[in-house]
């Protein structure tokens, strides 16, 4: 480690600049800059904030339509974390930032309903009387009943401490958006599911009112229709749009993969461990929706198919209608990704800004050191991939918007338009959809009979109504907006990038077009055959976004006639308006009445003189045998998996993250004797952060510190033993106890330098007897004593091999091995050191070996002091040379010299290693004498 | 009685080996090695296969699978003619009745001959007359393209345990207790034949010839397993002189009583012998004897140098001597000339906390009676090497390469000089830098 975060530098320029001067600069990237806020002797640690809350936290709320903002989990999920905190409040501040223009509805010129793929948006807001900053992040969902099919959700991070949410921003905003993905993907998954559905619900009601209508015409040999009878056929005609509009919305949300894959940018979630828990995860979205009847629900589960059923209902009010909740609107196995990341956010973000700056800059630097970076560094951290850097410049965000504009132009037949993110603007941007659409499946012909807001529609749901959505809505938001538009437009302007809101923003828009395809369209099978086998809702991971490919063949056909004559719609349009005056202040859209311009000549085409449906829908029995065979595919699959049940996996969860919480507070008081360091006591609210990639590996240096620490107060030969170690030399723990024996290994380990980029050489537990090659692969062994035959054959190993180890005997308290007079040693293990907790102690440990480091490079790599300068040198004065180099340059005495002579080895051998083979694993020793120390 | 194995403590400035390196491969008894060229050596056993190494890098470059049993004698056979470089075959004779040849450059089999009629125990390679000999119950004399050129009839069935060339294309063969000096004589018939003809039988042996050594054109040495050592003259085969009493008290007055009544064949045979100019270095028992060939008699021994059977011995430069044994360890002497000084106490090793090792060991001055006109000898251990945990069979000295030893315990370890190591080390990083050019380009 390059330096210890505990211990950030106070530097004051005015005293060292003198010095500084003279001495050569570091290069560039080498050196560390100084904390970016805060002149010179201003506290490192963030003040403490006047804050209500005792930590940072994760608060995901939404916009409901029906009660407004509100929140509905933190993370972690601990009342005590947000303590007097007022989320309700907090969350109409967060929600009424949002930018997004969620549009959803029937756009100008466009009969159905359209899906908006709209883009995140990240604000930064601060709330200076309530001492809290938050990162937010706002995302739409679908949801087949919300109000234009959207549903507003944000993820906040809130801190008390504004610099971390302003220096942060970039992780965060990658972070986030990574957590946001995987959840929008779910709700993708969940979202196709359901409205297949109910275009089953759909198909079958339309069979039933199909017959009924037959019979009703048979019964009826008068010359006119009853009332009764049109009714049926406007109800028909209702049913059969609806089918229509549930097809595209379909469409839409599966064509959403597709036309993102095209950008370049856009990497599909993929879960890394789906297979086994995928599979339960449908099971769950299956059951999840609430189309279905709990009982059916339940059947729906275990048979392969799913049963239909009439759609009778009145659209439920408003506000009497359930909303979804967050889980029931992604798939399940979604969810519990975007919870685990969202966790592993919290635990990112954790702790002190100035932590976790530093962190990342010595990260960055330890990157750079490729050299020597493998001695003493975690192999795991080394492979894993850096965080982005913070200054890595907006490169991020100028992508994004070329990308969005890429997406708008490039635009596939069923392209709906796209809105770029807002990121800023307070202005309410009207779509316009003036982009040709050429498609030429596009449906038009049926907007003639769009809405018909009649009380004989009473079986159209209410989800449909409300996919409209109404100006006046966002004109609400945009004034919501406008009042925290002033507070955030501050914090933004520290902001490392605010992007232009103009940039990105790309107005697709679609433009009717008279088909003559239409009709093709019209037919399209309604459900199985369109959809790719991987996303049907029942495949475990319907990740698997491919291209969406139109196939008409094999499916269900009907082809939808579209009875009500021109009569009928005029009335319905002056009716149609007047109702939707009155319920646009709820959820029930209004459009523009230029939208509602029926096309000429259409609608009539396909009806008949008598207005009724001519072609009998076939028989839904076939939809189902469709629908059957699609799911048999999956079964196998389904079995195969043989994960958790969706419960399980549920259940499993949430104890486990809480699990991770708790223990991870508990390492924050991991020492007994623990005295909070005066740099620390402002800032050590929460715990310090560990990056998630190695979190075990943190707790593991927090014990293994705190090991090391007893270990050098209770042992008074603590420095030849850790002398051993550093200079190469096996050091053997032997004892009776493997408890005892293993943390004796486990507090040793931090001084073994590693060979190479491979795992540490330590072997915690051995039994047997060792032998050489044990030695070549193995520095720091605990090694079991017994009383048995065998155990002699050990010790007598041992004894025969005694020129290679050191044996530190956790029995009798013993230890054999050389001695050591040197410096170095002292200062990494002195038993008065002041240092309490054992991460600190871990960091002490580390920088003074990274000064070993150095000294080793400098080492390895000065070239005359390992090679002759002319050809006749004799051999003796380079070997002075180097001695005076070690001694007097690098001011090593004694046995430091031998440290440093081993760890210019190591490097040597992993400098010049072939990059295909490993190191030729040698055993290099001395031949000196060992002594035995006692307590 | 305890032995009295001198002890080197664990301070050894004289032991160059400070950096082993472990060898991997073998999954039976490792019992020869021999050296194909500078810098490349063969190794084979037990298990019947035979693998090439680098002696620098510790590489294995080839792994010769083809005999079915365990390797019972192989030879290195270089190409005569300067012309062809790099044409180095090695030849192995198996328990399964084949002799292999195998090319060291493409690690192939050249050839195999399979029409023996019983195991090949050794085999010998006349450089001169570019032909090799294989010795089993009888011998062979074969020519490059493995065409046999000659045999003799049946010796024996225990057949010949040892060859040893000699002047005048002469070899002598050691068949059970019997020296037997054959002679090859160019076929008059044809142009490349040799027929092989017994010139004489030496009946001086008591028991089993176990080790030949040549000294010089002039002179070889035989020991047998009673512990006789015999001078003979390479001409003519005549006994120059004998030793046969190495473990009699009354020739070494200051040899410890007890080495008599702990005699046995096994404490006296004459396992191996190595020779200079001057002295024949005879490996008895668990001791090293140096016999000077001038004096006719021994200078300088070790009585138990090991704490079992020395297996194998070497003359190193600088009258140094390597010797290896079963129980497991290399052992480095120092033949050193001493003024008439009362012995001193050779250091001890150091306390020994296990209990296990010998602690407290005297050291067993081996120094000679103190002739009046002549320097004392003494064999001075300089350093042991310690890494094999069974027995060492045999070693190979590689110069300032280092030394490849190999084992029971089926390793092969090569020992090298951690200085030179490291300054080659350091070499090969400049020259790569000099290659990246930059640090970060790695």
């Amino acid at each position: 480690m390059i330096s210890a975060p505990d211990v950030v530098a106070f530097t004051r320029e005015e005293e060292l600049g003198d010095e500084l001067y003279r001495e050569p600069p570091l290069p560039e990237e080498y050196s560390v800059p100084l904390l970016p806020f805060g002149g010179p002797g201003a506290n490192p640690w963030a003040k403490a904030a006047s804050s209500k809350f005792s930590r940072d936290f994760i608060l995901i709320s939404e916009f409901s339509e029906q009660v407004g903002p509100q929140p509905l989990l933190t993370i972690p999920d601990d009342a005590k974390v947000p303590g007097s905190f007022d989320l309700n409040y907090f969350s109409l501040r967060i929600m009424s930032v949002d930018y997004q223009a969620s549009f959803v509805g029937h756009p100008p010129g466009c009969a159905y309903p359209k899906l908006n793929f709209v883009e995140d948006s990240k604000v930064v807001l601060g709330d200076s009387k309530e001492g809290a900053f938050a990162y937010v992040h706002h995302l739409t969902l679908y949801d087949l009943e919300a109000r234009g099919f959207v549903r507003p959700f944000c993820m906040a991070y809130i801190s008390a401490d504004e610099h971390k949410i302003m220096q942060q921003f970039q992780e965060l905003s990658a972070e986030f958006s990574k957590a946001s993905e995987c959840l929008k993907t779910g709700n993708r998954k969940a979202f196709a599911s359901e409205l297949e559905k109910k275009l089953k619900d759909l198909d079958y009601t339309r069979t039933v009112l199909h017959n009924e209508t037959e019979i009703q015409k048979k019964a009826n040999d008068k010359g006119y229709y009853t009332t009764q009878a049109i009714e049926k056929a406007n109800e028909l005609a209702s049913v059969e749009k609806s089918i229509i509009e549930h097809q595209d919305l379909l469409k839409q949300i599966r064509s959403y993969p597709y036309r993102k894959l095209k950008d370049s940018d856009f990497h599909p979630y993929e879960p890394d461990c789906a297979l086994d828990r995928a599979g339960s995860g449908s099971e769950q979205d299956l059951a999840a929706p609430e189309l279905a009847e709990p009982g059916e629900t339940h059947l729906y589960s275990r048979l392969p198919s799913y049963t239909p059923k009439l759609i009778k209902a009145k659209p439920a009010k408003c506000f009497d209608k359930k909303l979804k909740t967050l889980e029931e609107l992604c798939d399940i196995y979604f969810f519990t990704q975007t919870l685990d990341q969202l966790h592993q956010i919290e635990r990112t973000f954790r702790g002190d800004v100035c932590y976790l700056l530093t962190n990342q800059i010595s990260r960055a630097l330890l990157k750079q050191q490729k050299v020597t970076n493998f001695l003493f560094e975690d192999v795991s951290f080394l492979d894993e991939k850096a965080p982005e850097k913070q200054y890595r410049g907006c490169q991020g965000l100028g992508q994004d918007a070329a990308n969005r504009k890429c997406s708008g132009e490039s635009s596939t037949p069923r392209v709906v338009i796209s809105l770029g993110s807002y990121k800023s603007s307070v202005e309410c941007v009207p779509i316009k959809m003036e982009q040709d659409i050429e498609d030429p499946q596009e449906p038009t012909m049926t907007e003639s009979v769009t809405f018909e807001h009649q009380e004989n529609l009473d079986y159209l749901d209410a989800d449909l109504k409300g996919s409209i959505s109404s100006g006046e809505s966002i004109e609400v938001l945009g004034t919501e907006k406008s009042v925290s538009g002033l507070m955030k437009s501050e914090s933004q302007a520290s902001l490392p990038i605010s992007p232009s809101p103009q940039v990105g923003r790309s107005k697709v828009g679609s433009r009717r077009t008279v088909s003559e395809d239409s009709i093709e369209v019209l037919s399209t099978c309604p459900s199985e055959s369109l959809i790719p086998e991987d996303f049907k809702a029942s495949y475990p991971s319907a990740i698997n976004e491919e291209p969406y490919v139109d196939d008409e063949e094999g499916g269900l056909r009907f082809t939808p006639r579209l009875n009500p004559d021109n009569a009928d719609e005029q009335e319905d349009l002056s009716n149609q308006e007047n109702l939707a005056q009155i319920d646009s202040a709820c959820c029930i859209g209004k459009e523009s009445p230029n939208f509602l311009e029926p096309l000429p000549g259409l609608g009539q085409k396909q009806c008949d003189e008598d207005g009724v449906v001519r072609i009998p829908p076939q028989p839904y029995r076939q939809a189902e045998q469709g629908l059957h065979g699609g799911f048999v595919g999956s079964v196998p699959c389904d079995s195969a998996s043989g994960g958790l049940l969706p419960h399980e996996l549920d259940s499993r969860y949430p104890t486990g993250s809480r699990e991770v919480s708790r223990t991870s507070l508990d390492e924050c008081s991991d020492s007994t004797s623990y005295i909070s360091s005066a740099a620390s006591t402002c800032s050590d609210r929460t715990p310090s952060p560990a990056h998630p990639a190695c979190l075990a590996n943190e707790r593991h240096k927090k014990k293994a510190g705190q090991n090391a620490l007893r270990f050098i107060r209770q042992y008074p030969f603590a420095h030849p033993a850790i002398y051993s170690l550093l200079s190469g030399r096996t050091l053997i723990v032997l004892g009776e106890d493997e408890a005892i024996v293993k943390k004796l290994v486990t507090a040793l380990s931090i001084f073994v330098p590693n060979c190479g980029a491979y795992a540490k050489p330590v072997k915690h537990w051995v039994t047997s007897p060792l032998h050489v090659v044990d030695f070549q692969k193995w520095k720091l062994i605990g090694l079991q004593r017994t009383v048995s035959p065998a155990g002699v054959n050990v010790l007598h190993a041992l004894s025969r091999y005694s020129r290679y180890v050191s044996i530190l005997d956790a029995d009798s308290k013993t230890l054999r091995c050389p001695l050591y007079k040197g410096t170095v040693v002292s200062r990494l293990a002195d038993h008065r050191t002041q240092i309490k907790r054992g991460s600190t102690y871990y960091m002490h440990v580390q920088s003074v070996l990274t000064q070993l480091c150095s000294k080793a490079f400098l080492f390895t790599f000065c070239h005359h002091l390992h090679l002759p300068i002319n050809e006749r040198e004799p051999e003796e004065s380079v070997v002075n040379r180097r001695m005076n180099f070690l001694k007097l340059h690098l001011g090593l005495a004694n046995e430091d010299i031998k440290i440093v002579q081993y760890l210019a080895e190591l490097l040597k051998l992993q400098y010049i290693q072939e990059p295909g083979q490993g190191v030729n694993p040698l055993l290099r020793f001395d031949y000196v004498p060992s002594f035995l120390y006692k307590i | 009685q305890k032995s009295s194995v001198q002890t080197i403590g664990e301070e050894q400035v004289q032991n160059p080996y400070t950096e082993l390196l472990v060898l991997k491969g073998h999954q039976d008894i490792v019992r020869f090695l021999v050296q194909i060229d500078d810098c490349r050596f063969a190794s084979a056993g037990d298990d019947g296969i035979i693998f090439l190494w680098n002696a620098q890098t510790g590489e294995k470059l080839f792994e010769l699978h083809g005999h079915t049993h365990k390797i019972t004698a192989i030879t290195p056979f270089s190409s005569s003619d300067s012309s062809e470089e790099n044409n180095h075959l090695i030849l192995t004779a198996s328990a399964d009745r084949t002799v292999i040849v195998w090319d060291c450059a493409t690690g192939r089999q050249v050839q195999k001959v399979s029409c023996f009629h019983s195991t090949v125990k050794c085999l010998t390679v006349l450089q001169r007359l570019d032909v090799w000999l294989s010795g089993g119950s009888d011998l062979c004399v074969w020519n490059r393209k493995l065409d046999l050129l000659c045999k003799t009839s049946h010796l024996t069935d225990a057949g010949i345990s040892a060859l040893l060339e000699l002047p005048k294309n002469c070899v002598a063969a050691a068949v059970g207790k019997e020296l037997i000096i054959f002679r090859l004589i160019a076929s008059s018939d044809k142009s490349e034949g040799w027929n092989v003809f017994e010139v004489k039988r030496l009946v001086d042996h008591q028991d089993n010839i176990l080790s030949l050594v040549s000294v010089n054109d002039l002179t070889f040495v035989t020991g047998s397993h009673v512990g006789e050592l015999i001078v003979w003259d390479a001409l003519d085969w005549t006994k120059q002189a004998s030793e046969c009493n190495f473990w009699d008290s009354s020739v070494h007055p200051e040899a410890q009583p007890e080495i008599k009544l702990s005699q046995s064949p096994n404490e006296t045979s004459v396992q191996h012998l190595a020779s200079d100019e001057e002295c024949v270095f005879a490996a008895v028992g668990k001791g090293i004897y140096v016999y000077n060939l001038q004096m006719k008699r021994v200078i300088a021994c070790q009585r138990t140098a090991h704490d079992s059977s020395v297996l194998h011995i070497e003359t190193l430069p600088n009258r140094q001597l390597m010797s290896c044994s079963e129980d497991g360890s290399v052992r480095i002497w120092e033949l050193r000339e001493k003024q008439q000084l009362p012995a001193e106490p050779v250091p001890t090793g150091f306390f020994n906390m296990w209990g296990f090792g010998r602690a407290n060991k005297q050291a067993n001055q081996a120094a000679k009676k103190v002739q009046e006109n002549t320097p004392m000898h003494f064999l001075e251990l300089v350093g042991d090497l310690i890494g094999h945990s069974s027995a060492v069979q045999m070693f190979l000295y590689f110069g300032e390469l280092g030394l490849a030893t190999c084992s029971a315990d089926h390793l092969i370890i090569l020992w090298k000089d951690g200085e030179r190591e490291s300054r080659l080390r350091s070499l090969t990083l400049f020259q790569k830098l000099a290659q990246d050019s930059d640090l970060q380009l790695k």
